[in-house]
């Protein structure tokens, strides 16, 4: 039996094909404007890369902030639901969940079983999401993907005091402008960025084991940043971060076929 | 349940992921999705921030009244107002407007200031040295350095919103480069109250600037277009400046004229901001201070909302600042005047 979970994101839309033989696609796609089309590009491309036809998909489970555009008549899941699915499938001792996708920052608690107790988020300001790293990464004409590695080497702890993500830009210039080392800069905006996350994961509480998911787990600035502000020695990211939500809209799809 | 399919996650580690774009045909990587990703992103935002023209800049201005002489003056007193965005200048002669300018603020403050003031100045022959007393104002009022006091751009704007619009307002909205403010004051134009946004762009002039920008349209044009409308369309939705820009280029993609968009970004700014208005209360008379008074886009929608209109002054909104910097300029030389005589 043939499932997908597709989880429509603000930035990229990702897809993961399943069956009892386990994972047979991980698909991710950048979409253009036409959020229906791109999805359908995407699930198409999917059971390309998995050997599937598509009267062979039992069913379809769509999460994100896109999850209506999705194809194929699917039963829809908030993105909590689903990163508390997938996590506690690949690692079964967390309980709090930190989701840091493109525009959105989310804290899950979450029980034994991957059911959601309780969860916080912010999609409203840009303060603390992907789209704040990518930013200040602009801004300090560093590749995002070097941006973090950059932040440990800093030497000194360098207070910002913006957090609007327009404010900070004209932050980050002034202190280029003031000869202070890009290291430090960068690391700067990690712990900022990470006190957000952090101050708002506090609200759910925050109950170890603590795992990391969405792009941002990519970065390791930010994992030593949010390390530090949460006091925690381990933090755990499983392997493809930003696939969760879609494994874990599968993992549904997938007890729902069978039911 | 799902854990009774431990098989389901099997090779989730080692199946490579596939990345496209939904632009093109073809794959784009089939290597690991962090690196993928961070690529594809640096690429798209890479085309979009390109521009040469500086559109979302406001023209720098000064003008003098040449029918005043300064050397019949009995006291000469600057205002300086430097801003994040812009900085203004503002010379008084007796208590009396004489010059005023409103230029860039660059990466200086003591520069900005100097400039903003030879700039007031340059077709008289009035200088620096013959100001006996000049006071600063605005965010980098610490940085003037030939001002011989500092005085809050809230006490300014007040003082300068009473000149400017007299004395029965008692409602000031100020809304500057990177912070507004709401300031309620009395029939001397003193502040009785104030609430200011300073923490984000969205309500400021910086959000305005951004759309400027992303759309290739010159700041002064912006509320004249934004008023080309038929129907007045729904707020973009996004509070946040970042957000907003996506929506607004995803609005342009999706057919929407240029003018729709600009309208419906100016509403979401006027309800920005007299949400934070509604928090202290308007009174009459009501009076705005700053850029974005120069957007009737922005302002029309304020009126419309609040259900009032804004007073109207021949001035330059922008100088409000500085020209309230100059008044007390001219109060504390008075004082001083009459201390030694």
């Amino acid at each position: 039996m043939v499932v997908a979970g597709m989880d429509l994101g603000a930035k990229a839309i990702k897809v993961v094909i399943l069956s009892e033989k386990g994972v047979s696609a991980k698909v991710k796609l950048f979409p253009d404007l036409d959020m229906a089309q791109s999805a359908r590009k995407a699930l198409e491309e999917a059971l390309v890369q998995s050997g599937t036809e598509l009267h062979e998909l039992k069913r379809i489970v769509a999460t994100g902030t896109g999850r209506s555009a999705a194809p194929g008549k699917p039963a829809l899941v908030t993105e909590p639901l689903a990163d508390a699915k997938g996590i506690i499938a690949l690692l079964p001792l967390t309980r709090t969940v930190i989701d840091v996708g493109a525009e959105e920052g989310r804290g899950v608690k979450i029980t034994p079983q991957g059911e959601v107790v309780d969860f916080a988020v912010n999609e409203k300001c840009a303060a603390g999401s992907g789209a704040f790293m990518e930013s200040m990464a602009r801004s300090l004409e560093l590749k995002i993907e070097d941006f973090g590695e950059i932040s440990l080497k800093a030497t000194q702890a360098v207070p910002m005091n913006a957090q609007c993500t327009v404010f900070a830009e004209s932050e980050v210039v002034s202190l280029i402008h003031a000869n202070t080392p890009k290291s430090d800069i960068s690391r700067a905006v990690h712990d900022a960025t990470a006190s957000r996350i952090a101050a708002m994961t506090r609200r759910v509480g925050i109950e170890k084991e603590v795992a990391l998911i969405g792009g941002v787990a990519y970065n390791p600035g930010f994992v030593e940043a949010l390390k530090r502000t949460l006091s925690l020695e381990t933090l755990l990211i499983p392997d493809h971060p930003d696939f969760i939500g879609a494994l874990g809209a599968a993992l549904i799809a997938y007890e729902q076929a069978v039911n | 349940m799902i854990l009774d399919f431990p098989q389901l996650i099997s090779q989730w580690e080692t199946l490579p992921v596939h990345v496209f774009t939904a632009h093109e045909k073809g794959e784009i990587l089939t290597i690991g999705a962090g690196t993928a990703s961070g690529a594809v992103s640096g690429a798209i935002q890479g085309t979009a921030s390109g521009a040469v023209t500086e559109h979302w800049k406001w023209p720098e201005q000064s003008n003098v009244d040449l029918s005043m002489d300064w050397k019949k003056a009995a006291r000469i007193t600057a205002g300086i107002d430097v801003g994040s965005v812009s900085s203004q200048a503002v010379v008084l002669l007796d208590g009396k407007l004489y010059a005023w300018s409103s230029v860039r603020t660059g990466s200086s403050s003591p520069d900005s200031a100097l400039k903003a003031l030879n700039q007031a100045l340059k077709n008289t022959d009035l200088t620096l040295e013959k100001i006996p007393y000049v006071v600063g104002t605005g965010y980098g009022r610490v940085n003037v350095p030939f001002a011989k006091k500092t005085i809050t751009e809230i006490a300014c704007h007040a003082r300068g919103a009473n000149y400017m619009g007299g004395g029965t307002i008692r409602t000031i909205l100020d809304m500057g480069g990177q912070d507004c403010k709401a300031i309620h004051c009395d029939e001397k134009g003193k502040v009785t109250n104030f609430l200011m946004n300073d923490k984000c762009a969205a309500g400021t002039g910086r959000g305005m600037e951004v759309l400027a920008d992303l759309l290739r349209i010159p700041i002064q044009e912006i509320g004249p277009l934004s008023l080309k409308v038929e129907e007045e369309p729904p707020p973009v939705s996004s509070v946040c400046v970042v957000f907003a820009k996506t929506e607004a280029i995803g609005l342009l993609k999706s057919g929407w004229p240029v003018e729709k968009v600009l309208a419906s970004y100016c509403l979401a700014m006027a309800e920005r901001v007299t949400a934070l208005l509604n928090r202290i209360g308007v009174e009459k008379d009501f009076f705005i201070t700053g850029g974005i008074a120069k957007n009737i886009g922005v302002v029309k929608r304020i009126e419309r909302i609040l259900g009032i209109s804004a007073l109207n002054s021949a001035l330059d909104s922008q100088i409000a600042g500085a020209l309230g910097a100059a008044l007390f300029a001219n109060a504390l030389l008075e004082k001083e005047e009459r201390g030694k005589s």
